[in-house]
């Protein structure tokens, strides 16, 4: 069987898995091997497997420069258990891994940024951000032209609409 | 009966459900993940992690009016491992959720069109199943589940991951949009890795549904888009649409193409189809799905005039190991499920007339 990295060199380690009904697999020859961080194939991470290849070297890129393991606050997934599973512990990981998953979803997906459907709850929270940022124009702006009493109103407004907002 | 195969419609009636496009779309599916904020994930969670979102979810689920009436909601340990898969070949539930016990549920409406399950690789997966080429209305449906479930559940959500999920390939939508499709014009054309080949650039896969790797039994073939972040669920559910009938077209000329060039090897590969299945006293499974394909394909034709396509369509599924082992209590070893399964198949081909390549009339479906 052929490396599918060069496509030129037999390949020497292979894995399986089915992920979502789907059978993902990776054959490689030593060298491409190495080359995307695959050095132990006995310690091999599914995460190469599930989120691409070369996807277990990125998170080890950021854990290198961070320093110490990073685990999750909320669920103490870590991200040896990120590089082992290719899966998070729970959706507070997604905060805990940011820098690791940014440039994994480069490859993975269409964008890095959501765009569909979006819970009532966070609907109204982003609505209410927006808004704030709105009325903070509007002040610098007041303040500008020395309409000290709509700034005094809109200043106001801020604070309410702050105390309504659940990050406060 | 136990309650989960009481509750089932039978083979037939299940096989007689039409939708548009149905002669090459078997069915159209939308399924989307959804997780519950802060709790961890079902597959990094403890059991009382697990125990406790179950609880949560399973009555706000089966409480839904999307559902209603009287859905089927159970624990996945109050199913035998034989009900587990009658369910995976019904497509109503995912072979991993079929490895599940305590902690994972069901929910399944009385239609069999929406089925929610709970703590598979995340708390819930949701899909909506519907016969044909109806991928819209599979995802309004879904859709729907989707924000009745919203006002008393709260997921997890970021506001620029999108709805997050256990893996980070299903992250933001959640969503993945799948067609079912019968392809024996374009493997016979061998135009069919052409297909995959552009298909793949566009983001999605092409898969056959049974069988490992590039096999694909019985023509048959799953779409499916791969990405799940940044796009609208709407752009990708439109983009798989397009792809879709834009196959069937392929598929049509690749159909008529064969029918105009080589007649014959398309009427004796069909004719030994019938003979075979008609005749055979122990058949694979591998086997049988590709007959049945060709035995398809002559009803689509004319071949076999007055014979309905759902009377195949029930074959493919009465066909499968768990379906052959129902009604049996010793348990079938694969060389007996081989015999029941030829000997099921030679009842059933008896009802459908023997091939008559004189019929053929070629009638193309417009798109
Ligand atoms: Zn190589
Ligand atoms: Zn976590």
């Amino acid at each position: 069987m052929q490396c599918q990295v060069c496509k030129k060199a037999q390949a020497k380690v292979h894995y399986t898995q089915i992920h979502d009904n789907q059978v993902k697999k990776v054959d490689l020859c030593d060298a491409c091997a190495k080359e995307n961080g695959i050095n132990d194939p006995a310690a091999f991470a599914l995460a190469d497997l599930v989120l691409g290849l070369g996807a277990s070297q990125k998170i080890e890129e950021v854990t290198t420069t961070t320093g110490a393991e990073v685990a999750c606050k909320n669920c103490g997934f870590t991200q040896t258990d990120l590089k082992k599973t290719g899966r998070l512990g729970c959706s507070e990981c997604y905060v805990t891994f940011a820098e690791a998953l940014d440039s994994l979803l480069k490859n993975m997906h269409k964008g890095t940024r959501h765009r569909g459907k979006v819970p009532p709850v966070a609907r109204r929270a982003m609505d209410l951000e927006a808004h704030i940022r709105q009325l903070e124009t509007d002040l610098k702006a007041a303040v500008a032209r020395e309409d000290f009493e709509s700034a005094a109103s809109l200043r106001d407004a801020i604070k309410t609409s702050r105390q309504l907002s659940p990050a406060s | 009966m136990t309650p989960i195969l009481n509750f089932l419609i039978p083979a037939t009636d299940a096989c007689r459900r039409t939708g548009p496009h149905d002669k090459i779309v078997f069915s159209s599916r939308v399924r989307l993940a959804r997780n519950l904020k802060g709790a961890p994930f079902p597959g990094h969670g403890r059991k009382a992690d697990r125990i406790k979102a179950f609880e949560q979810l399973m009555p706000a689920i089966s409480g839904l009016p999307q559902v209603a009436p009287d859905p089927y909601a159970e624990a996945m340990d109050k199913t035998s491992a034989h009900e587990k898969q009658i369910l995976v070949e019904r497509h109503l539930i995912s072979r991993e959720h079929a490895t599940k016990g305590s902690g994972s549920g069901l929910v399944l409406n009385r239609e069999e069109t929406l089925s929610v399950m709970v703590n598979e690789e995340d708390h819930l997966r949701m899909q909506s199943l519907l016969p044909g080429l109806q991928l819209d209305a599979a995802w309004s449906a879904i859709d729907a589940v989707d924000s009745a479930l919203q006002e008393q559940v709260e997921f997890a959500f970021h506001e620029q991951f999108g709805f997050l999920t256990a893996c980070p390939t299903n992250l933001g939508t959640g969503i993945r949009v799948s067609a079912m499709l019968h392809l024996p014009g374009l493997v016979l054309a061998e135009q069919i890795n052409q297909i995959i080949q552009a298909v793949s650039k566009l983001g999605l896969a092409v898969r056959g549904l049974y069988g490992e790797g590039t096999e694909a039994l019985g023509n048959i073939f799953q779409v499916s888009n791969q990405q799940t972040l940044g796009e609208t669920e709407q752009e990708i559910v439109q983009r798989l649409n397009k792809v879709v009938l834009q196959v069937i077209e392929h598929e049509e000329n690749a159909r008529l193409s064969q029918l105009e060039k080589r007649p014959n090897v398309l009427f004796n590969q069909i004719g030994r189809a019938y003979g075979i299945l008609a005749h055979a006293h122990t058949i694979s499974s591998k086997e049988t799905m590709n007959l049945l394909s060709l035995l398809r394909l002559g009803v689509d034709v004319g071949i076999f005039p007055g014979t309905p396509r759902t009377v195949v369509d029930e074959l493919f599924l009465l066909s499968q190991p768990a379906h052959l082992q129902l009604g049996r209590i010793e348990k079938l070893d694969a060389e007996q499920r081989d015999g029941v399964r030829a000997e099921m198949l030679r009842q059933r081909v008896k009802s459908i007339p023997t091939p008559d390549h004189t019929r053929v009339a070629v009638r193309t479906e417009s798109i």
